[in-house]
């Protein structure tokens, strides 16, 4: 399935793997538990690693292993579990995470224009239509009263 | 008056826009109901009984004469012609049909004014005190500090989907007009030991279904931490608070689940780590105070001396001057009530004849402002002693004189069963009810300060858990019953009401009201308010009157 990154629309290069399932080739994200319980045999992987985080996920948990994640996917298990959008502005802002950050599960294309200001920026929707619509939305206001990531 | 400037209309508009096609898509069937819910209630508009209910934001409670004749213009055109002022100086339209609600917010913005996030789980709109500028009794002006944080709040991308609402009030004098400790979060300006003046903070206090009084988490806070402050709060309840039900969603049920000192210690760990970098700096403070900066006042208003002759003549018109209007830091004005506690009319609510009416007043004698109140009045803060006279006499033509301000009959009243579907009881007719049993004005005026609160089922929007009389309105079977508290306060000396005892029914509360109030006149000492002889002589009393042959 395609997603937006960086307001473009591109082609979905990552696999999530169940905690329980062999790795596949190519690149891969694994829950924050898999991650810390198997995090050496992670490591040998030859695809790019990521971590997909439940809104309950501590992001300090992953700590020093942000260099080597080039992908965190920030799960919304319903639209309205905001403890996501203090996930993405702690990883920007406190510990300075450099790599992609991707809204996935159940979120609405209203909601892209304060994801993409916490420091979003990659979109997967369960819905391809929704695809034009988050590209609308993420300039939806020109105004920004706040500090944040952007 | 705080000015919009290009960048403060930008974004109203923008809103209005984005509200618009989230409409369009809701109608279209490409926008779900519990999608479009979120969306809508963070536009305040709410799904009601009868029909939209749209809350519409007075921030801090001011409004220019422009944005009343607006209101007034919105209550004809899309309303059935009045509008209802709600606790936390808000408006409320409880008319307005769904697909028309996009042009509503679009003529509000012509007039600076708009909808957002006056409803839903996000940051509301920031109060204060009405009386703030004018007040005897005040440190600072709280009304800059409240306009920094309304911008801080809108669209705050990270705390736009929080586990509950959350309300936050600013107070700057000595007498607490604002309810302050009864907020999520509360600001007081203080003054600190070495004369430094900056801000107390409270946290975790709220009405609702579980009334809990703030408390203090930072004694003395330096003004240009305000925003880094607010920020740690706001990122640790996003974080830990509840998600799991909504009645424990609140941040007064993380702060008493936590503990005070433990939830201080992460709100500091927090507050450390973003302090340095969230600085609200002297220039910025000083460019918000000089959008507050006094009017024009006359420097001989206080020279009047037809003021006096008028109070001696007029018996009527003294009394309204007693109860309707206060004291003012500049000799010469007093600041004027309006209120909207007319007998015959439903508390909190105006009629656009009214409001036109009041925008012109606002124009001829108040510098073109009107604050609203959180007990559900207005108030010309600016009134010179010369005008007074006049004033009263187009108010009472307006039937906003009536000389009750601060007694029994200045009730605050949710709209009830009559027009909310949460309400399990009415309370717009109890009031009426009420309002007749007291029609001694007399009376009234000796039995004097008494805050009868009254909401229409326990979400409390009428804040009853703090009326010195509170009314709840309960379902038993599918009948409307109340259950009567005693002794509860919003100001400095907070407190909860006590229970007086097994709730009444309809047709018994309106009795049980004038009973209380016949064991209060029977057991007072000179002087003694009704609060202090609940305190005194406790409950019991109460109890034995109201109880007896129900």
């Amino acid at each position: 399935m395609p997603i937006i990154k960086n307001q473009r629309i591109l082609e979905n290069t990552w696999t999530f793997v169940e905690d329980d399932a062999p790795l596949p080739a190519g690149d891969i994200t694994v829950s924050a538990k898999r991650w810390t319980e198997d995090k050496a045999a992670l490591l040998q992987h030859t695809g790019k690693l990521g971590v997909r985080l439940a809104p309950a996920d501590n992001v300090a948990a992953l700590g020093d292993d942000l260099p080597v994640i080039k992908l965190i996917e920030l799960n919304f298990p319903a639209f309205n579990d905001g403890r996501t959008f203090s996930q993405a502005r702690l990883l920007r802002s406190r510990y300075g995470y450099q790599g992609e950050i991707r809204a996935i599960g159940n979120y609405m294309t209203d909601q892209v224009f304060y994801l993409h200001r916490v420091g979003v920026d990659s979109f997967e929707f369960n819905n391809p239509k929704d695809m034009a619509l988050a590209l609308s939305a993420i300039k939806d206001f020109t105004i920004r009263y706040q500090a944040s990531t952007r | 008056m705080y000015q919009y400037n290009e960048q403060d209309q930008t974004l109203i508009e923008e809103r209005v826009t984005q509200f618009r096609g989230q409409t369009q898509r809701f109608l279209n069937g490409e926008l779900g109901p519990d999608e479009f819910r979120a969306l809508r209630l963070m536009n305040g508009l709410y799904i009601q009984t009868h029909a939209p209910m749209l809350r519409v934001a007075v921030p801090y409670g001011l409004l220019a004469s422009r944005q009343l004749r607006m209101l007034a213009k919105v209550a004809r055109d899309y309303d059935k012609g009045y509008c209802h002022f709600t606790t936390r100086q808000n408006v409320q339209y409880n008319w307005p049909s769904l697909d028309r609600v996009p042009d509503l917010l679009a003529e509000l913005a012509t007039v600076q004014m708009h909808a957002i996030q006056t409803s839903g789980n996000c940051l509301r709109n920031t109060t204060s005190d009405h009386l703030a500028g004018v007040c005897v009794d005040e440190l600072e002006d709280p009304r800059p500090y409240c306009e920094i944080i309304r911008q801080w709040t809108t669209l705050h991308p990270e705390f736009a989907y929080l586990p509950r609402k959350f309300k936050i009030a600013v107070s700057g004098s000595e007498h607490d007009r604002a309810a302050v400790q009864l907020h999520d979060i509360g600001v007081y300006l203080v003054r600190n030991e070495t004369g430094e003046i900056g801000f107390r903070v409270l946290a975790g206090g709220g009405l609702g279904r579980t009334p809990i009084i703030g408390q203090t988490v930072k004694p003395f806070l330096e003004k240009k931490y305000l925003l880094s402050y607010l920020e740690a709060i706001l990122r640790v309840y996003n974080l830990l608070g509840r998600r799991d039900n909504k009645y424990k969603a609140r941040i007064k049920i993380l702060v008493k689940e936590t503990g005070l000192e433990k939830f201080t210690a992460l709100v500091e760990e927090e507050w450390l780590q973003i302090r340095d970098d969230m600085l609200l700096g002297e220039d910025r403070i000083a460019a918000m105070q000089a959008q507050f900066t006094p009017p024009a006042y006359e420097s001989n208003a206080n020279s009047d001396t037809g003021l006096a002759q008028r109070l001696t003549d007029d018996a009527a018109f003294a009394k309204w001057f007693k109860y309707n209007s206060v004291d003012h830091r500049i000799s010469g004005y007093r600041a004027v009530f309006v209120s909207l506690k007319a007998p015959d009319s439903p508390p909190g609510d105006i009629g656009a004849d009214q409001l036109d009416a009041l925008a012109n007043l606002a124009d001829d004698y108040s510098f073109g402002e009107v604050r609203s109140t959180h007990r559900q009045n207005l108030v010309l803060a600016d009134v010179k002693h010369a005008d007074l006279y006049s004033l009263w006499q187009r108010l009472d033509a307006l039937k906003l004189a009536t000389p009750n301000i601060g007694t029994v009959t200045d009730m605050i009243c949710c709209p009830g069963l009559d027009f909310c579907s949460l309400a399990n009881a009415g309370s717009i007719g109890v009031a009426k009810e009420i309002n007749q049993a007291l029609d001694d004005m007399d009376y009234i005026h000796d039995i004097g300060d008494i805050k009868i609160n009254m909401s229409g089922c326990m979400n409390g929007c009428a804040h009853q858990s703090v009326g010195h009389i509170g009314i709840l309105g309960v379902d038993k079977k599918g009948e409307e019953w109340y259950q009567i508290t005693l002794g509860g306060s919003s100001e400095n000396e907070a407190a909860i009401g006590d229970r007086l005892g097994p709730s009444v029914a309809k047709h018994q509360i309106t009795e049980s009201i004038t009973r209380i109030l016949d064991v209060y006149v029977q057991h007072r000492l000179e002087d003694e308010t009704f609060l202090q002889t609940v305190k005194r002589v406790g409950l019991e009393p109460f109890r034995e009157k109201v109880y007896a042959n129900h």
